[in-house]
């Protein structure tokens, strides 16, 4: 978009030259503020890389934020089981655009080790769109910052303009999803098929 | 307030109380605990917890699996201390099972589980201090010196936080050349860590004001509950299993069981730098007498465990209280019945009547006091 050689040489002389996106997403990156929001073991993890000694304030993110109105980043850290997971998705709808979801833990994502349970959701990404997964049982807290780091440069590449929007700036995308809710075997829906579509059933002889 | 009551009993018209649902999701981070309280003013006059937000199928899930396949999620019943909980579980299927282990290996037993119990006390009173309303400075200490002997665990067994450990008649690996001396060496540093957090916090008068005189538990409904563990001896009862079931090598090793005398948040809080304080006597005894030789019974197969029918309840004192494990066996690979006993939800038991009574704010404090985690109550 701008000429590097030109803006190099601006710079040596003081001046600092950028687009409107660029300044906005540099601003939107190093200020995410998560909600403050454990589920279960991936939530001491989580604690342990705000603490003193992983330190995410370094990446900006050390404001936790007790309510999703004040939060950006949702960090679900833990098992999502089925009585929990309505409530997650509810605090997902509350928090304001733009917003975004780290799965942190093999729970989150699948299930993890606790797959089999009759209670537990195979991961939060079958109601809510997630961005960013981090594997692990459960992750250290420098996954954590990998994974905070991987969301970075995800939102610094996010285009407000042109064809493709990301999720928030398009006003086509829905900002809010649809609370499961209790039935009588499994939540209703088992899953939202606007952001989660299931596996495909191995058809290879 | 909308007209969703989450009680049996309503309220006649005219009435000023005011039923709040505090939590799943709520700052004072215990996960996903749920309390719906009724309140008059500020007064609590009637508090109903609600319990499954992280109820995970661990009792189910362990019927399916073989005896060792559940040592894993033992870990993450009480996700912070995974190496007490080894040891509950390997305690269990040992009684039920008979089977010695060597004196090498109980050793280690006790040096992990004493390292478990000092963990969780410093990472608590972070945890205690937020719950007060000093969410930040403490729990950066207090973390910041866990952080180090989870440097340990990780070094013994790969693992900061899931240990999986022990093992049947055993543990899984002995300490790498030169750890014991550099656990005796860090240990040495650890009092000043905990005479800087008394000399602050103790002598506070918000924390004194804050904590004494709330949530006062009379020993004898803490004894007629069942409650165990710091929450119980801080009510002035002399129970430790540790000296009551003598397990392992602790008749070997001289240490006192500090007890409280009012049954208050305070005197749980300072049961806990005490408890401390002799976990670190424990361990340098273990330190000193821990023998050389195998850490494994060499009789007993961990894989294709196959123990004979029968059924044994083993427990142990966990830094929360007495954890155990009942266990059937109907002679298979797999548990015919896995049943957790564990301490976070029985000491809930009396929650509503310590917080009878109290503010609001002071719920959170109740709570913080009795130090749950959800993972062990709902299981």
């Amino acid at each position: 978009m701008t000429d590097e050689a030109l803006k190099s040489e601006l710079e040596k002389r003081g001046i600092f030259v950028t687009s409107l996106e660029d300044l906005y997403n540099w601003g939107r990156k190093n200020s995410l503020w998560p909600m403050q929001f454990g589920l279960a073991c991936c939530a001491i993890e989580m604690i342990a890389a705000a603490a003193a000694r992983f330190d995410m304030a370094r990446f900006g993110a050390e404001v936790f934020r007790p309510s999703p109105r004040q939060a950006d980043l949702m960090l679900v850290a833990g098992t999502v089981t089925k009585k929990m997971a309505p409530l997650v998705v509810r605090l997902y709808n509350q928090m304001p655009e733009p917003k975004y979801v780290i799965a942190m833990g093999a729970c989150a994502i699948s299930g993890g080790p606790f797959k089999e349970g009759y209670n537990v959701l195979k991961g939060i990404d079958r109601y809510i769109p997630v961005d960013v997964y981090i594997p692990g049982c459960p992750p250290r807290p420098e996954a954590l910052l990998e994974g905070l780091i991987t969301l970075q440069k995800k939102i610094e590449k996010q285009r407000l303009f042109g064809k493709t929007l990301p999720r928030h700036a398009d006003p086509e995308a829905p900002t809010s999803y649809p609370v499961p809710a209790y039935g009588p075997h499994d939540l209703e829906p088992a899953y939202n098929p606007k952001v989660f579509c299931p596996p495909c059933p191995n058809t290879r002889e | 307030m909308s007209s969703q009551t989450f009680f049996s009993t309503s309220v006649g018209a005219g009435a000023t109380t005011l039923d709040v649902s505090l939590g799943p999701q709520h700052p004072s981070t215990h996960g996903v605990f749920r309390m719906n309280v009724r309140l008059d003013g500020e007064t609590v006059v009637a508090l109903q917890p609600v319990f499954g937000y992280l109820h995970r199928n661990h009792e189910k899930i362990a019927e399916g699996n073989s005896w060792l396949a559940s040592m894993p999620y033992t870990d993450r019943l009480d996700y912070i201390c995974s190496g007490t909980n080894n040891w509950a579980y390997a305690r269990a299927v040992e009684v039920l099972a008979g089977i010695e282990v060597p004196e090498r290996a109980e050793y280690l037993r006790v040096i992990v589980g004493e390292l478990t119990r000092l963990q969780n006390h410093t990472a608590f009173l972070g945890f205690m201090l937020g719950d007060l309303g000093g969410w930040g400075s403490a729990l950066m200490y207090g973390f910041r010196e866990r952080e180090k002997i989870l440097n340990f665990f990780e070094e013994l067994t790969g693992a900061r936080m899931m240990l999986n450990y022990m093992r049947f008649g055993g543990v899984r690996c002995d300490a790498p050349a030169g750890w014991l001396g550099r656990v005796k060496e860090y240990l040495a540093t650890y009092p000043a860590f905990l005479d800087e957090m008394e000399k602050f916090l103790v002598g506070n008068e918000i924390l004194l004001s804050r904590l004494q005189g709330v949530g006062v538990l009379s020993a004898e409904r803490a004894i007629n509950a069942g409650l165990s563990g710091p929450v119980l001896r801080a009510s002035g009862v002399d129970y430790d299993i540790r000296k009551v079931d003598g397990y392992g090598v602790y008749p070997k090793l001289k240490f006192r069981v500090p007890r409280g005398e009012v049954g208050d948040c305070y005197d749980r809080f300072m049961l806990r730098i005490l408890e401390a304080r002799e976990t670190l006597k424990i361990l340098s005894q273990a330190l000193e007498q821990i023998p050389e030789g195998p850490i494994q019974n060499p009789a007993v197969k961990n894989r294709m465990f196959k123990p004979a029918a029968g059924e044994a309840y083993g427990r142990i004192e966990c830094p929360k209280g007495e954890l155990g494990f009942h266990l059937v066996s109907d002679g298979t690979e797999k548990p015919y019945r896995y049943h957790v006993r564990p301490p976070s939800l029985i000491n809930l038991t009396l929650l509503e009547e310590m917080c009878l009574g109290s503010k609001i704010a002071d719920v959170i404090v109740i709570l913080g006091s009795i130090d749950i985690v959800l993972g062990e109550v709902d299981r």
